[in-house]
């Protein structure tokens, strides 16, 4: 049984290894006692005995070592060993150990980072049942202007009754809030909700995980109100208490049953939604019903065999077929298109996440190779070290193992410190960015921990490699003289250090330039003009409950009673009210229009334009500036509106060459609306052009219970907020306010994506602008130490201090430059990679690549002076006494 | 296999092994003596023989090697052979 006594000898081996050490000593030294006995016996003196035992014994230290070198886990040993000699090796330079651990932990912190939120936020599938199969279905806008379109509640009917390539279809609807009040003690809120139609949940394949789901019978509009909570929610405000379902909850002041609590992770169709309505409860049969009114999103689960296309290809049919009914209704859509539900969430971050991602990995090579610089430098000063070891006895690959060993070391430290790092910054990117999809899902997990180790891996065999090419040159007796200055032994390592830097400085080109194309768009759409007044300007979101503000007067008071209170607070210079949105924040709809004394449109055409109401003041209010006409003359009575007034881009396009003052349109159902004024255009988000807008009295429209409120102020506006809601408070207790943010604020947050990628991009450029720096800096100082001697010789020969500074300059230059071509000849390929992220820059813009190369020159200049400085302040005299 | 063979008769402590193949290779092998251990050591962990440590005949505490089963088993498969290095 020999696999029995192996295993012993094994276990023997790893535990008792100190024993057996101790054994092989005792072992050895009987053996030379007892010849050393024999030989005394056969008549030799006593030191003779010793020396003639030793000699036909053998080198004892050799072959304790060969006696070791049987033992089982021996290859354990030897990494220990390393891992011992390596650790104490580099505590005793600790400064470079630190910079390098720091370098890596950087660079390896900012990969895992990325690859994380790449992975969550992209790559992981939805958390719902079979999520592949899940379809988002859209329509496409009959102008093809809009191929991926809301759908309308009409024509998802439709659908539903005809198709046959899904097991199931749902329709939802994302927007919407209420007001959460109920509990004595707690103040009313506003939350987020959604609505869904009762087989949204079963769609998705999701149970609640209180209670129970909406039925049929629920989602009917003659049904008992019910309402499903989110998990965060119930927890916060209602203390996770599990008597909660058939609980009565007042949403709008109207009461809601509450009949169950959706999961802890169930985040659809966004995280702030906290919840869930019957949507054929809540919405209007008309609105469910129209064909023309594309407000919902529309799910679907494909059957087991039916492709993607096969569903198209239905849908579509059924569509045309509508459209085809509905001719004289030019707003239904004609096709229908559908995405994989994981794509529809995610698509438009795509590119921006694997830019980033990208640079982040310009940024792990950038640290690689500047650790091989330093670990290059490392080597150059230890050669002495290397040589000695090499002649008692080490071999190449034992060499060559410990220093990789040293490498690996850094890297894991640097690795470990990289994922503390990454987890930080995944904090920080979850929290700024709280609004972007699917940041509930994204978690440092074990796949995460795995890159992190496959990274340390890589880059210390990247960098560990690459250095010990130098080791190959040198030869042990040079090496081991004294007066080992010769220059030829540095030329070697002096061009691989030229080459890595010229690496480096490329990449932190290609990063600097796509840093400086991401910085100019975000100003570009920063300052463009939303036109209307920005600076000084609040706005607060209202939403009257229907329970209280039942009738268009009751509304109509309550506006008027704030407007007059806030425009006679102090401070405020002018105030007005807009509905659904300000300018920059959001599309907020659109209507269809006819001009009647106009030829009607050839048929495909759509005429619709961004709708509004607004109150008289409110353009005075905001800044938009009145061209022509007047604003509304604020006696339209409920019920009767009769004025509308349009923008100037609706001018220009509809009314070019004729004055719009005076003519009729018909919108909102065909009612007929005369154009009193037009205005200037305003931009609904910051990257996108002026729409044509029609505004209409929000004081003559049936229903209008969400209004926002707008605010300008000659000094710091913010200061009005707390005044303006203690307005509010004394007008009705009840009534919460929402959204208020300054009008710079809005922009921002239209322009916050831009920021973001900006931001993220121009941290990496910096960083690897400051690592070349500090490469440059190491590498001229390296080449002024290997040419000590030759510029002591120079000095005493004669030439001047700034000859010398001039030639260490271009020497450090050389290589920096190098770099800047092959960055710049890259970043003409790589821009054109990021032009979807850019707005009004073009990809090539000569001017951000002008500005890139100076600062690289610029910095290397100033990398370089210290070094070159000091060069041409040799003592002559110290410089050749080295030799 | 040498040492193997050596091993068969009774259990032996290194030095003894080594006088033991030098009568036996008739005074011609010439090696270092101290080669002997490494290769001692490397069929103790393979399994081949067993160790032991006790007192010897001077007295002291000497390690004894003595055949396994195994190792037993091994000698009567290989047909003898001048080798003092075993085979594996």
């Amino acid at each position: 049984m020999r696999w029995l006594e192996r295993l012993r000898m094994r276990i023997q081996m790893l535990f008792n290894r100190g024993d057996a050490a101790a054994n092989l000593d005792d072992e050895l030294r009987f053996h030379i006692e007892q010849q050393i006995a024999e030989n005394i016996a056969s008549g030799m003196g006593a030191d003779e005995a010793r020396h003639a035992a030793l000699r036909s014994f053998g080198n004892p230290v050799l072959l304790r070592e060969q006696a070791r070198a049987t033992w089982s886990w021996n290859w354990l040993e030897l990494l220990l060993c390393d891992i011992g000699y390596g650790v104490r090796t580099l505590s005793r330079t600790p400064g470079f150990a630190a910079i390098a651990i720091l370098v890596m932990a950087l660079g390896i912190g900012a990969n895992v980072a990325l690859f994380t939120i790449v992975r969550s936020v992209l790559l992981k599938p939805l958390p719902f049942q079979d999520s592949n199969r899940l379809m988002r279905l859209y329509e496409q806008s009959p102008d093809d202007k809009f191929p991926y379109n809301d759908s309308a509640g009409g024509v998802f009917a439709e659908w539903k009754k005809q198709s046959r390539s899904f097991s199931d279809l749902a329709i939802l609807s994302g927007f919407g809030g209420y007001n959460l009040s109920g509990s004595v003690e707690q103040l009313p809120e506003g939350v987020r909700a959604a609505m869904f139609s009762w087989n949204v949940l079963p769609t998705l394949g999701v149970q609640p995980a209180l209670g129970r789901n909406f039925t049929a019978n629920d989602d009917k509009p003659s049904a008992n109100p019910t309402v499903l909570l989110s998990w965060g929610l119930w927890k916060r405000r209602f203390g996770g208490n599990p008597s909660i379902v058939n609980q009565t909850v007042l949403l709008d002041a109207k009461p809601y049953t509450v009949i169950g609590v959706m999961p802890a992770w169930f985040a659809y169709p966004n995280a702030a939604v906290q919840l869930w309505t019957p949507i054929y409860y809540q919405m209007p049969a008309t609105e469910m019903n129209a064909i023309d009114s594309h407000d919902f999103v529309a799910i679907g689960r494909l059957k087991p065999g039916v492709t993607e296309t096969q569903a198209v290809s239905e849908l579509t049919l059924i569509t045309r077929r509508l459209h085809d009914a509905n001719l004289d209704n030019p707003f239904v859509s004609k096709g229908a298109s559908i995405r994989p539900l994981l794509e529809s969430l995610v698509g438009d971050i795509k590119t921006p996440l694997y830019v980033l991602l990208a640079a982040t990995g310009c940024l792990l090579l950038i640290a690689c190779l500047n650790v091989a610089n330093l670990l290059v430098a490392r080597a150059a000063a230890r050669r002495k070290e290397q040589a000695v070891r090499t002649a008692l006895g080490g071999s190449r690959l034992r060499l060559l193992r410990q220093h990789l060993m040293e490498s690996l070391l850094l890297s894991a430290c640097g690795g470990a410190a990289g994922v503390l790092l990454a987890i930080g910054v995944i904090q920080w990117v979850v929290h700024t960015r709280h609004d972007m999809v699917r940041m509930e899902a994204i978690h440092l997990d074990g796949v995460a921990v795995a890159f992190a180790a496959g990274l340390v891996v890589l880059c210390a065999l990247f960098s560990g490699l690459i250095s010990s090419f130098t080791a190959k040159g040198d030869n042990v007796l040079t090496a081991l003289q004294e007066s080992s200055r010769a220059n030829s032994a540095g030329h070697g390592r002096t061009r691989l250090r030229a080459v890595l830097l010229s690496l480096e400085v490329g990449l932190t080109v290609v990063l600097l330039i796509g840093a400086g194309l991401l910085l100019k768009s975000y100003a570009r759409l920063r300052s463009v003009d939303l036109g209307c007044m920005t600076r000084n300007v609040l706005k607060m979101d209202f939403a009257l409950p229907e329970a209280r503000y039942s009738k268009p007067a009751q509304r109509a008071n309550f506006f008027d009673a704030l407007l007059e209170r806030v425009r006679n607070l102090p401070g405020v210079e002018a105030a007005g009210f807009v509905s659904p949105v300000v300018p920059g924040d959001g599309y907020g709809g659109d209507s269809g229009f006819s001009i009647p004394e106009h030829p009607a449109p050839p048929r495909g055409k759509l005429l619709y334009a961004l709708h509004r109401w607004t109150d008289p003041g409110y353009f005075a209010g905001i800044g938009i500036p009145i061209l022509r006409g007047h604003t509304f003359d604020g006696t339209q009575q409920p019920g009767h509106a009769t004025e509308v007034i349009i923008s100037d881009a609706f001018a220009r396009e509809y009314f070019s060459g004729e004055d719009p003052i005076g003519k009729q349109l018909l919108s909102l159902g065909h009612h007929p609306f005369e154009i009193v004024g037009v205005v200037g255009d305003t931009r609904f988000t910051a990257g996108e052009a002026a729409q044509p807008s029609m505004y209409f009295a929000l004081d003559a429209t049936d229903d209008m219970n969400n209004a926002t409120l707008v605010v300008r102020s000659g000094g710091d506006v913010t200061q009005l907020a707390m005044p303006i809601q203690r307005i509010v408070a004394q007008m009705d207790r009840d009534l919460p306010v929402s959204g208020i943010l300054t009008m710079d604020q809005v922009v921002g947050r239209s322009t916050q994506d831009a920021s973001f990628n900006a931001t993220l991009l121009m941290v990496f450029a910096g960083l690897s602008l400051l690592l070349a720096a500090v490469g440059l800096f190491g590498v001229l100082s390296y080449i002024v130490a290997q040419r000590t001697s030759e510029i002591g010789i120079r000095i005493a020969l004669g030439a001047q201090r700034e000859q010398v500074l001039r030639l260490m300059l271009l020497d450090g230059l050389r290589p920096a430059l190098v770099g800047l071509v092959l960055g710049l000849a890259a970043s003409v390929g790589t821009a054109r990679l990021i032009r979807s992220m850019l707005y009004g820059t073009q990809p090539l813009d000569p001017a951000v690549f002008t500005v890139v190369a100076a600062m690289l020159v610029l910095v290397a200049a100033l990398a370089c002076m210290v070094p070159a400085w000091r060069a041409s302040r040799l003592d002559p005299m110290q410089a050749l006494r080295m030799e | 296999m040498l040492i193997l063979k050596t091993l068969l008769p009774e259990p032996m402590h290194g030095w003894a092994i080594g006088k033991r193949i030098q009568q036996l290779s008739g005074e011609v092998l010439q090696v270092q003596q101290g080669s002997l251990y490494p290769a001692l050591h490397r069929l103790e962990q393979q399994g081949w023989i067993k160790a032991k440590w006790a007192e010897s005949e001077t007295g002291r505490q000497a390690k004894f090697y003595s055949l396994t089963a195994a190792g037993r088993k091994q000698l009567e498969a290989e047909p003898p052979t001048g080798a003092v290095c075993p085979r594996r």
